[in-house]
């Protein structure tokens, strides 16, 4: 089974290791998710397991999501993601997951929306240098320069990177490690940093990099 | 909620408890040292000029003169690498950070001491040392009366 599960990001912080070595961590709140559907190959054309976090008001919910979650005798979920997995897996349907899936497993990605940071130029949204600050440079210090050649193709070629909207998209890191695994309180910890303020949902499977 | 959780996990790689410090302590640091397979304790003894962070991330910066050059280290107070800290002499300071500490040298590197538990050391100890003099004092005084008194009674013999 490919071990996956949802969450919350709770915030990044340091710990040490027994040898002293500090390390930086993300602290996730991971599970416990209802697994609210089995997709098979038969019936979907894939094998998922599509799991639920964090409940809702049942006042809240529609009443399509909560027939969904009665099937399963669950309240209507806020978070709800498919884990796809590669081979039927052994979960029944209504099945309660916790973070004790990931005791064995030594890296995860982990799939979150970015910050969202509006409308900005290119230096913040694709790491372009600008222009000079002197040297007679007019009002273009943070400009994008040019952006192709001029007659003979006569346009701007497609994919050409220019300012935008930049943030709030689904980003996925890969390889993070498991620093520790809390079954008490439902933590995961991971080294490094994931996608998302603080309290953004997250998705976290076992890593797919070799 | 969420803070709860963060505590939860800094609280587990903090020490339960840290020796009492302050800014122009002059302290002992004992830092663990790994040589080859072995395990040594060393002794970095200097004036504390500053701290800095909170929770496991609070880090404290030691200032001393070596062979008339200063030497700063930056230590994380958490760290299991730290075994001890221990408070030599306390300086009486007004701040926080003492980098003004960098621009001086020689005799004006000097703070002027301070007694936490006033001159004579802990209060245990003050009332003892009190008790002490007054012994002393009311020893005094009855030696000088049984002298009096030992003087009166020879005049009144002759």
């Amino acid at each position: 089974m490919r071990v996956g599960l949802l969450g919350r990001k709770v915030g990044m912080t340091q710990i040490y290791q027994e040898d002293g070595t500090a390390v930086p961590v993300t602290v996730l709140e991971c599970g416990p998710c209802t697994v609210l559907q089995v997709r098979t190959a038969e019936r979907d054309g894939y094998h998922a397991l599509q799991l639920g976090f964090d409940d809702k008001k049942r006042t809240r919910a529609t009443q399509p999501e909560r027939g969904h979650a009665k099937k399963v005798n669950a309240e209507p979920k806020r978070f709800i993601r498919e884990i796809r997995q590669e081979q039927p897996a052994d979960v029944a349907e209504g099945a309660t997951l916790t973070v004790d899936v990931f005791a064995a497993i030594k890296s995860v990605d982990v799939v979150g929306t970015s910050k969202g940071r509006g409308f900005t130029g290119v230096i913040k949204r694709h790491g372009f240098k600008g222009l000079r600050a002197t040297h007679g440079v007019k009002r273009m210090h943070r400009h994008p320069g040019s952006s192709g050649p001029s007659a003979d193709p006569a346009r701007t070629r497609k994919g050409i990177r220019k300012p935008g909207h930049h943030g709030h998209a689904r980003v996925t890191v890969r390889n993070l490690k498991v620093v520790r695994v809390d079954a008490a309180n439902n933590l995961l910890l991971v080294r490094g940093a994931v996608p998302g303020p603080n309290g953004g949902y997250l998705m976290v499977h076992q890593t797919n990099k070799v | 909620m969420q803070n709860k959780l963060m505590e939860l996990v800094e609280q587990s790689s903090m020490k339960p408890r840290i020796p009492h410090f302050e800014i122009g302590d002059t302290v002992d640091v004992h830092v663990r040292i790994l040589e080859g397979e072995k395990e040594r304790i060393q002794i970095f003894n200097g004036v504390v000029i500053a701290r800095s962070g909170e929770k496991t991330r609070e880090m404290f910066v030691v200032r001393r003169i070596v062979q008339g050059e200063g030497v700063e280290r930056k230590f994380p107070t958490h760290s299991p690498r730290i075994a001890d800290i221990v408070v030599k002499r306390s300086g009486k300071v007004r701040r926080a950070k003492l980098y003004y500490l960098r621009a001086l040298s020689g005799k004006a590197v000097r703070l002027k001491e301070r007694f936490p538990q006033g001159k004579l050391g802990t209060a245990a100890e003050a009332k003892a040392a009190k008790a002490a003099k007054r012994a002393v004092k009311v020893e005094a005084k009855v030696a000088k009366k049984k002298a009096k008194a030992e003087k009166k009674a020879t005049e009144a013999a002759e």
